[in-house]
């Protein structure tokens, strides 16, 4: 059918929607010490995407350049359509992006309701911020009965939950994830990632850094493998755990 | 059966206006001010009341280095530097103020407005002290740990080394009238500044002492108290949460520096001379130990530790030379029995309700 000249055009749809999250050709250095060589991926809103690899590949600093803790030497971080290269990271935090630090970086001499107060720091929409609270301590009941108790005191799982759930506070639309399994037994493992999947489930984007490659392949929809500060491999989840390379480097296949 | 408050306890503080949570404990200031000021003199004599006012004094520094060391959990070593600033402003602001305006210093019909000028100097010896502070923390808040104490320490040797350099007192109202700017800052040199009357009676100084403890816990308790703490509980988690570690870090540094220029400016009107030295590391390290007697980040714990440091070599004559010994035995003590201060980053009152719940059995 032809279009008469005052209709609208339609808009052209490109094939994929716009990531929420495009770093390219990221490198950062610790002084003299190169730990990422330019680094890209994309993590697209509602996804899961996980990036594995062995220790000093690179993945905790990768984080940290995403959420404006450290400073990256060169390339792009684009998130939501802002570049935030150049932030710092209470700018980015106030985007939507939090960032759960690795070893859980709880406030030990405070107590789990003081921790999830500060998770929210930069908010002041206090009706939202309850709401959010009460969403976040059904997701981890266990909090919810520790509320009085100093963070310090608390189990490694429950100190992992604790960070979570005050990562959830600042209501992020992207979660960084730095080893939540960390030092954790199977059992507690294995709820950590039920609840990382309820929380992509409610609408949250996560990026998650993993060594537990068997567990982060399990609940991720997309993969990528980061060796010395380069990404050797991506692609599907389900293919990835399925390959060779990855089922002898990473998941103790012989 | 749970309690209302037990109910209420676990929801963020309402931040509705309630007048007697805002004007009470200012209100009790001025109180606290009167009694002190009206029962000291029944209770003790001249010399002990004199020693009531150095203790107030000590109060106000230890609870405002509490500010940066404990609660913000940054160690500096200058807090005696911002101290000099403002005792050598302020008493400086009350002689050279009573020289320009009345020809003389130290008259008793010129004791009001001598007063006056004294509070004038607190706010001038306060703001130079925080604009001291500003340009200290600024650059040396991006240092951590060792380094910061460092760079503090640096600070207060500068401070007392800029003190011995500055010249002749000025002390006639012609010397003072012919350039008042050059009087103002003729702070004596290494003899020290004499002549300053002691205005600041016990009333002013425990008016101050429970203004900068009411201000210091509030703070602990405010959204910028929350910051503060969590920059000293972990720094990179802090920044991940979006606290602006250089500005929580600044706001700190400046707002203990003032009330260390108040404390020294209200020093510096009690008789005693101010002298270079007062700047020194031997007296941010006296304050340092009462704050880390106290236990860092505790307001309460400052005060007493304050209190008992002052007293201590008071009651124990003699004592005063080996104030030194006197710290290193009560520091190793303090290691090995409480290592956290008396009462860590807790208040007195808190320890009160721990005891309470544990005996009760309330979860
Ligand atoms: N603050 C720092 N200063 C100097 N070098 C650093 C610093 N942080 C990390 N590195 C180096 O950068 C490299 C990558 O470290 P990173 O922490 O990102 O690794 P990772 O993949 O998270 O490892 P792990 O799984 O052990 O946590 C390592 O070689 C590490 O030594
Ligand atoms: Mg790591």
């Amino acid at each position: 059918m032809m279009q008469t000249a005052t209709a609208p055009l339609p808009v052209p749809r490109s094939p994929l929607p716009a990531p929420l999250l495009a770093v390219t050709d990221l490198a950062v250095s610790y002084g003299a010490i190169r730990a990422l060589h330019g680094i890209s991926l994309t993590v697209n809103r509602g996804e899961i995407v996980t990036l594995i690899g062995g220790n000093g590949a690179g993945k905790t600093t990768t984080l940290r350049a995403i959420s404006g803790l450290v400073k990256p030497a060169a390339g792009a971080i684009v998130y939501d359509g802002k570049s935030i290269a150049k932030q710092p990271p209470h700018e980015i935090v106030k985007l939507g992006l939090s960032h759960c630090p690795e070893g859980r970086g709880v406030f030990p001499q405070m107590s789990v309701a003081e921790n999830l107060e500060l998770g929210a720091y930069l908010r002041s929409d206090d009706a939202a911020i309850a709401t959010d609270r009460e969403k976040a301590l059904d997701l981890f009941p266990r909090l919810r009965e520790r509320l009085q108790q100093m963070a310090g005191t608390l189990s490694g799982g429950e100190q992992q939950m604790l960070a979570i759930a005050r990562a959830l506070l600042a209501r992020p639309k992207l979660l960084l994830l730095d080893e939540p399994s960390l030092g954790l037994a199977p059992q507690i493992v294995q709820t950590i990632f039920r609840i990382i999947r309820d929380i992509n489930e409610q609408g949250t984007t996560i990026l998650l850094v993993e060594q537990n490659a068997h567990m982060a392949l399990k609940v991720a929809h997309r993969a990528y493998v980061l060796e010395v500060g380069r990404i050797v491999m991506q692609g599907d989840a389900k293919e990835l755990a399925s390959s060779d390379e990855v089922r002898k480097a990473y998941l103790g296949a012989h | 059966m749970k309690t209302l408050a037990q109910h209420t306890k676990d929801v963020p503080a309402s931040r509705a206006f309630r007048p007697a949570v805002v004007f009470l404990p200012w209100v009790a200031c001025v109180a606290v001010a009167f009694a002190v000021q009206l029962v000291a003199p029944a209770l003790f004599d001249d010399y002990w009341v004199n020693v009531l006012r150095r203790v107030g004094v000590f109060v106000i520094a230890a609870v405002s280095l509490n500010i940066v060391n404990g609660i913000t959990g940054q160690f500096s070593m200058g807090h005696a530097g911002f101290m000099a600033i403002g005792s050598y402003i302020g008493a400086s602001t009350t002689y050279t103020g009573s020289l320009l305006l009345h020809g003389s210093v130290g008259d008793d019909s010129f004791a009001v407005q001598g007063t006056m000028l004294m509070l004038g100097g607190l706010v001038a010896g306060a703001c130079a002290a925080a604009g001291a502070g500003y340009l200290v923390g600024l650059p040396s808040l991006r240092l951590r740990g060792d380094y910061l104490a460092i760079v503090t320490l640096g600070f207060g040797e500068i401070i007392r080394v800029l003190l011995e350099l500055t010249s002749k007192q000025v002390d006639t109202a012609d010397g003072a009238r012919a350039n008042p700017f050059a009087a103002f800052f003729s702070f004596n040199g290494p003899t020290g500044f004499f002549g300053t009357p002691a205005y600041a009676s016990n009333f002013w100084i425990w008016l101050f002492v429970a203004i900068t403890c009411v201000v210091a816990y509030r703070l602990k308790r405010s959204s910028s108290g929350r910051a503060f703490l969590s920059i000293r509980e972990d720094e990179i988690a802090a920044r991940a949460m979006g606290i602006d570690l250089t500005k929580y870090k600044v706001r700190a540094f400046v707002l203990a520096a003032a009330f260390g220029g108040v404390a020294g400016a209200l020093f510096s009107h009690t008789g005693v001379n101010p002298s270079p030295t007062d700047a020194g590391f031997q007296r941010s390290f006296d304050i340092i130990i009462m704050v880390v007697l106290g236990g860092l980040g505790s307001i309460s714990g400052s005060v007493l530790a304050a209190i008992l440091l002052v007293l201590l070599p008071e009651m124990l004559r003699g004592l005063q030379e080996y104030r030194l010994v006197l710290y290193a035995v009560l520091l190793i003590v303090m290691m090995l029995v409480r290592p956290q201060g008396l009462f860590g980053v807790k208040e007195v009152w808190d320890l009160w309700g721990a005891k309470r719940k544990a005996r009760g059995g309330t979860p």
